[in-house]
């Protein structure tokens, strides 16, 4: 297996699925476009009648090369690029970008409480929203229709109070360096009050519909197992590792923005199969829940942004009437601040696993090269092998547990 | 505007205002010792910034290193975090860096590897042996950079477009194609 080989940009599909079949074996394209593989995800299927023999993903239908467009544009500007890339997770994409860079400024210990307790508040709401997404349309591919439009409603007063916050509902680039760009409008705790105070009949319902339902049980069950080992080697991260028995949490891991003063769990569950990751991922949702309300408690007045002129803003009333906050606006404005050579390292827990941002600084006012590690990207390779000796039903219903968002996987 | 230098000081970063720190950092430090100490020759440079530690290692032994790491148990860097490559610019030599982020889930330590690679000897060997997770993340590198891995199985195109030629995230790509 492991020759050198021959330089080839490109091996066809067929090369390498004549390589792996059988006369009597069928390939079969399932994608670009097709509502199970959540996304424009090609997967060239070998099958043994409806058995799985081998799949190959091929991606890069969603290739935008947002890598590479970070270092033409300012740091402040490639946070709406950000947004982009998982686009059920935004506010998380927004949080790591940013947070690398204060690591890279220094300024980690400078975000005011409050900047940090709504980020975090954001981050979990953002985390919710996405699972959302997730139970709606794993649930629709395994044939539970009605737990689609359930998961939406949730869904939609996050996006509302998200509409509130910043203005957008997918592209919210609400996070800067520094802080936030505004203080969230007086009515936006008690719109997160009243979801919180709802939401718990919301999961009782999914429960009922779902958890212990026969139908559920019989496709999710044994089907599509990974082993604790097989995922740590083929780096699955987030709650399809976690399924597997492997408590790692970047929330726990390495504590971010303030995650060490919350008291949440870390979901985990043994069996390594799909209806394992279900699991994790709705104990996940009662544990955002569960971090939610608490930042609703600590909600303090105070600044949420950092007090580096340099770096943020200032504030439209303090820019108007005072002439050294004017300087500032308008370099920060016209020509962005500058990061001091290095490179920094950063991952924070998004919804679908480890996403880390790694940016190397020159001293200019553009990043020198962003690259983004997606969750996504990295759990997707683990699919031939979780797909493997599976029916090609099961294998949509292992695509639906591994959470993949093609934004994410192709940049 | 052209770019500032890319090398950084060597800062002590006890003083900077980062996160605590995951571990001592005498845990990676035994880990650059005892690197030393197996494989002589294998160490170019260290570098620390920001409460991050990067190692440069020679491109011929990256994969025993990565190996002697993930397997080690008092490292056990288990997890590959990241593998990707970094264009330095056209006239820098070498031109290119391969980054590897390790990450030990029961030691709760990072670490950050790094080879260097010239345009004309584009290759590295493969960690695909010790990580299968860097078969898509090489593939990938490959497919942006044109940095060729030895010994990796189905080296060929991830992202882009069969029919695209060149290596978009290099530095003398346009950033709207030919």
């Amino acid at each position: 297996m492991s020759k050198v080989l021959e330089y080839s940009p490109t091996k066809t599909f067929e090369q390498q699925v004549r390589e792996t079949a059988l006369d009597s074996n069928i390939t079969v394209s399932m994608g670009p476009q097709h509502p199970s593989t959540h996304g424009v995800l090609r997967l060239e299927v070998v099958l043994d009648g409806e058995t799985v023999v081998n799949t190959i993903p091929d991606i890069g239908y969603l290739h935008t090369g947002m890598e590479k467009i970070m270092e033409t544009k300012k740091y402040q500007q490639n946070i709406t690029i950000t947004d982009r890339m998982d686009y059920l997770n935004p506010m998380g994409n927004n949080l790591g970008y940013v947070m690398c860079i204060e690591k890279l400024l220094g300024i980690v210990d400078d975000i005011p409480e409050r900047a940090k307790t709504i980020r975090v508040m954001l981050v979990e709401l953002q985390r919710i929203a996405s699972h959302m997404v997730w139970l709606g349309t794993h649930a629709l591919d395994i044939g539970a229709m009605s737990m689609f439009f359930y998961c939406f409603r949730e869904r939609e007063k996050i996006l509302n109070i998200f509409e509130a916050v910043c203005g957008g509902r997918m592209t919210v680039s609400f996070f800067r360096v520094g802080g936030l760009p505004y203080d969230i409008p007086d009515f936006v705790p008690g719109l997160v009050k009243e979801f919180c105070d709802n939401f718990p009949n919301a999961l009782k319902e999914y429960d009922t519909l779902l958890t212990g339902n026969k139908i559920f049980q019989n496709r999710t069950r044994g089907v599509g197992i990974i082993t604790a080992e097989d995922a740590i080697a083929w780096g699955v991260t987030g709650p399809s590792l976690r399924g597997s028995g492997i408590d790692y949490d970047v929330r726990r891991y390495d504590p971010y923005c303030g995650y060490e003063n919350y008291d949440f769990d870390v979901p985990v569950e043994k069996d390594g199969d799909v209806f394992a990751r279900y699991m994790v991922r709705m104990r996940e949702l009662r544990e955002s829940h569960k971090i939610v309300k608490q930042t609703l408690k600590r909600l303090e007045p105070g600044p949420v942004k950092a007090d580096t002129p340099k770096v943020c803003l200032p504030d439209r009333e303090v820019m108007l009437n005072q002439m050294d906050a004017l300087i500032h606006h308008f370099l920060l404005a016209g020509l962005g601040f500058t990061v001091p050579p290095g490179e920094a390292y950063h991952a924070i827990e998004g919804s679908k696993g480890e996403y880390g941002v790694y940016i190397i600084s020159d001293g200019s006012e553009n990043p020198y090269r962003v690259h983004v590690r997606g969750p996504s990207f990295v759990n997707l390779q683990a699919l031939p092998m979780m797909a493997k000796g599976e029916m090609i039903a099961d294998t949509v219903a292992i695509i639906g547990s591994l959470d993949i968002v093609l934004g994410e996987i192709d940049r | 505007m052209s770019h500032g230098s890319l090398e950084h000081s060597d800062s002590n970063v006890e003083a900077q205002a980062t996160d605590a720190p995951l571990v001592p950092k005498s845990l990676v430090e035994q880990a650059i010792e005892q690197v030393k100490e197996k494989f002589e020759t294998a160490i170019e440079d260290i570098k620390k910034h920001v409460g991050e530690t990067t190692v440069y290692i020679k491109r011929e032994n990256i994969a025993d290193v990565c190996r002697f790491l993930r397997d080690d148990p008092s490292f056990q860097f288990n997890l590959l975090s990241d593998l990707t490559g970094v264009d330095r610019g056209i006239e820098e030599d070498p031109r290119f860096e391969v980054v590897y982020h390790l990450t030990s889930l029961p030691k709760r330590t990072r670490l950050r590897l790094k080879v260097r690679v010239s345009e004309e000897d584009c290759h590295v060997p493969t960690v695909v042996g010790v990580w299968p997770t860097a078969n898509w993340h090489e593939r990938e590198t490959f497919d942006l950079m044109g940095i060729r891995f030895d010994g990796h199985p189905d080296l060929r195109k991830i992202l882009t477009p069969d029919d695209l030629e060149g290596h978009p995230l290099r530095k003398d790509f346009p950033l709207r194609g030919y």
